[in-house]
């Protein structure tokens, strides 16, 4: 007879599940593993919420299992360390982000790009190797293997890095891979959400000139005055479009929604590079000659490795990039996914969860 | 009233062009230019028959302007040099690729890539800087300044090296270009015709493994006994499609016609890069999963550089590359252009043009 998530692992925690495709969340009392020799458990202050948890809770991609418990963009404070724990004491700010395991000992692995290992487990929804299902942030504590542990530094307020952890990787991964992290070059950003606004950020960060590109022609200003945006393209707007053709050296597009690469390749100057990490799920339209006529490329990325990981969250607070939040009580977490899915969130919900979130 | 294509230019010519898009190619009386001050003048021997010419005679791009005489793979002899040409003399073995001008002062121009310059000019179908339309080498002779001639090497024949101009040098810089020359990386060519077979060869020459990957099961034992490839996968078997996923660091695409991406990007490890130089007349589709999930890449790539074609050819002449041609003459080139519009070469027909140009 299968255990209760109760009873499945002796330390007790509580958090908050969707148990189906509605994806309504309710508190749920489950349990974690004993910290292991290897591990940190730490309490969780604040859990972002990514529009991946909004996917899965409702099972869009249809890996879900439930009860599922979301939560990706993790950070609180280290409660206790096993005994071979090396990086990590009592009372540090730590976070984990979208993966608590993976093989290390593939390619991937070895070169420390464990988010492409074949083996790669996912904080939540993913079989752990002791069998049982993975629970993510949504809750009160955590307990992850170190090597899947971040530092959070100092100076930056653990709300607004908690969406780091996620969104903060996604973007400033390929803006290294794929050589957009110069200074002065004209970095593209399309779709002005969680990852968007922070990737106008990072490039701003890293010397970039910024140009947003969206559908939304209300989201000008803030992206000017309060991001730091440089210039703003209104991307049904075809005289826009026509006037910025071959001016970007890259650009990240964030936008999972259908939508034309054909436009885009069109920004690109020659040697351009289209970087996608939001993923539609129908294939896209390419077209060919822009393709080849400027020696251009469409790549994609997927959050980054951990040794990045931490190497990103360092420069996060080295140059001030946090991330803009609205910070919501646990109970408020189903109206945050309504709103979320209708993008009316300046850029990331994160989750109270020290002081919100009460035992089931 | 604007000048005949006879009465254009001071030098007379002869070549064949296709005068509507059914492709037919017959005699066409045309002119050429005076040799000026930075121009070779060439006499062609021979011209590779390259299947973008069949798509422009064809107007499968909707781009062509007819009379068109295409031929952008010309081998032949410098008859002439102008005064500031220091690079070649009279007697001087030449080729010319796919472009004939440039504007020379951008910066793809100083970076040694002319072909994308926004104001290259193709060696065929494209206007010259006095408005006149261009024409290619299916003919006796061009003039071409000397920055887009190249001195084609002494040990390589002049027929099986006429391909090279543009088959060659449009595999040789991508791999360059995306990094693929590491000896021992694993690369897949999709497609094994006039691209596909010259890549086997440098890819085996760079010390790459080699994988082909073709619809005709045919193809396979000439691709493993005779060009050199190390395994070949049959693209509609599923399961040695499914046996060869993610095994291959690169892949060069070199189909023209409307295919499927995806069974490509499985066959990438992580990190992989699809390049396409093929180019088909309509958009394809590309699934972002195995992007995004991979961190694969699809880019693409177009011809080379003046400078890079001349290293491709020096390369192959070190490696004693050429392509396996079928030699043809210039009268049998509409029955070459049916048979290629079915794949039946192996794997580039190249005319004889001296022999079988008559005036």
């Amino acid at each position: 007879m299968t255990r209760l998530p109760e009873e499945e692992h002796p330390n007790k925690a509580f958090g908050w599940a969707a148990r189906d495709t509605s994806g309504v969340l309710s508190p749920f009392k489950f349990s974690r593993r004993a910290t292991g020799e290897k591990d940190v458990a730490f309490k969780v202050l604040y859990s972002g919420i990514c529009h991946s948890d909004l996917h899965m809770v409702k099972n869009e991609w249809g890996s879900s299992v439930y009860p599922l418990v979301p939560g990706h963009e993790i950070v609180g404070e280290v409660t206790a360390v096993g005994s071979k724990v090396q990086k990590f004491k009592v009372g540090d700010r730590v976070g984990v982000g979208c993966m608590v395991g993976s093989c290390q000992s593939c390619d991937s692995c070895t070169n420390k790009l464990e988010n492409y290992c074949p083996k790669m487990i996912l904080t939540y929804g993913a079989k752990y190797y002791d069998g049982t299902i993975t629970y993510g942030g949504y809750s009160n504590n955590m307990v992850a293997d170190e090597h899947f542990i971040v530092r959070i530094p100092d100076n930056l307020p653990l709300d607004a890095a908690a969406p780091l952890l996620c969104a903060g990787i996604t973007v400033y991964s390929p803006l290294r891979y794929y050589g957009l992290d110069k200074p002065d070059l004209h970095v593209g950003v399309v779709g002005l959400g969680g990852l968007g606004h922070v990737a106008v950020k990072f490039a701003k960060a890293m010397g970039a000139k910024v140009t947003v590109i969206s559908t939304s022609p209300n989201k000008k200003k803030e992206a000017l005055e309060k991001l730091g945006a440089d210039s703003f393209l209104v991307s049904r707007d075809q005289e826009q479009l026509q006037a910025a053709i071959g001016t970007l050296d890259g650009i990240i597009d964030t936008v999972s929604a259908q939508h034309p690469l054909l436009p885009l390749i069109g920004l690109l100057k020659t040697h351009g590079k289209l970087v996608l990490v939001g993923a539609p799920e129908k294939p896209l339209e390419l077209p060919a000659f822009p393709l080849l006529q400027g020696r251009k490329i469409v790549g994609g990325s997927m959050i980054g490795g951990m040794k990045e990981t931490q190497e990103m969250m360092d420069f996060a607070a080295k140059h001030s990039v946090k991330p803009d939040v609205e910070v919501i009580p646990m109970d408020y977490v189903n109206t945050a996914m309504e709103r979320l899915l209708k993008a009316d969130v300046k850029y990331r919900f994160v989750i109270d969860i020290g002081n919100t979130l009460k035992a089931a | 009233m604007s000048k005949s294509s006879e009465e254009e230019h001071p030098q007379k010519a002869l070549g064949w062009a296709a005068r509507d898009s059914s492709g037919t190619l017959s005699p066409f009386h045309f002119s050429r230019r005076e040799n000026g001050d930075d121009d070779v003048t060439v006499k062609i021997l021979y011209c590779g028959v390259c299947h973008s010419d069949l798509h422009t005679v064809r107007n499968d791009w909707g781009f062509t302007r007819y009379p068109v005489v295409p031929g952008h793979e010309i081998v032949g002899v410098a008859t002439k040099v102008g005064n500031n040409v220091t690079k070649f003399k009279a007697g001087d073995r030449v080729g010319v690729g796919v472009m004939v001008g440039s504007c020379k002062t951008c910066e793809c121009c100083q970076q040694d890539l002319e072909n994308y310059c926004p104001r290259v000019i193709f060696t065929y179908n494209s206007h010259n800087p006095d408005g006149t339309i261009n024409y290619g080498g299916y003919s006796d002779m061009i003039v071409v300044d000397q920055r887009y001639v190249v001195r084609f090497p002494d040990n390589l024949p002049m027929d099986a090296g006429a391909p090279l101009l543009c088959a060659g040098i449009t595999v040789y810089s991508p791999m360059k270009y995306y990094g693929m020359t590491d000896a021992g990386k694993h690369l897949g060519i999709a497609g094994l015709g006039g691209l596909g077979h010259v890549a086997v060869k440098i890819a085996k020459a760079f010390g790459l493994k080699v994988t082909v990957i073709s619809s005709s099961p045919s193809k396979e034992s000439e691709a493993i006994n005779r060009l050199g490839a190390d395994s070949f996968l049959v693209s509609s078997d599923p399961s040695k499609m499914k046996s060869a996923i993610g095994t291959m660091d690169y892949i060069i695409d070199t189909v023209s016609a409307v295919h499927p991406l995806l069974p490509l990007l499985t066959l990438l490890k992580v990190n992989g890069k699809l390049v396409t130089v093929g180019l088909p007349n309509k958009s394809l589709e590309l699934p972002i999963f195995p992007l995004v999930l991979g961190r694969k890449l699809i880019g693409g790539s177009d011809a080379g550089g003046m400078k890079e074609t001349q290293e491709m050819l020096d390369f192959c002449a070190k490696h004693n590359i050429s392509a396996d041609i079928e030699l043809i003459r210039m009268d049998d080139i509409n029955t070459a252009m049916e048979r290629l519009a079915k794949s039946d070469v192996r794997y580039r027909f190249v005319i004889d043009v001296a022999n079988s140009l008559s005036q």
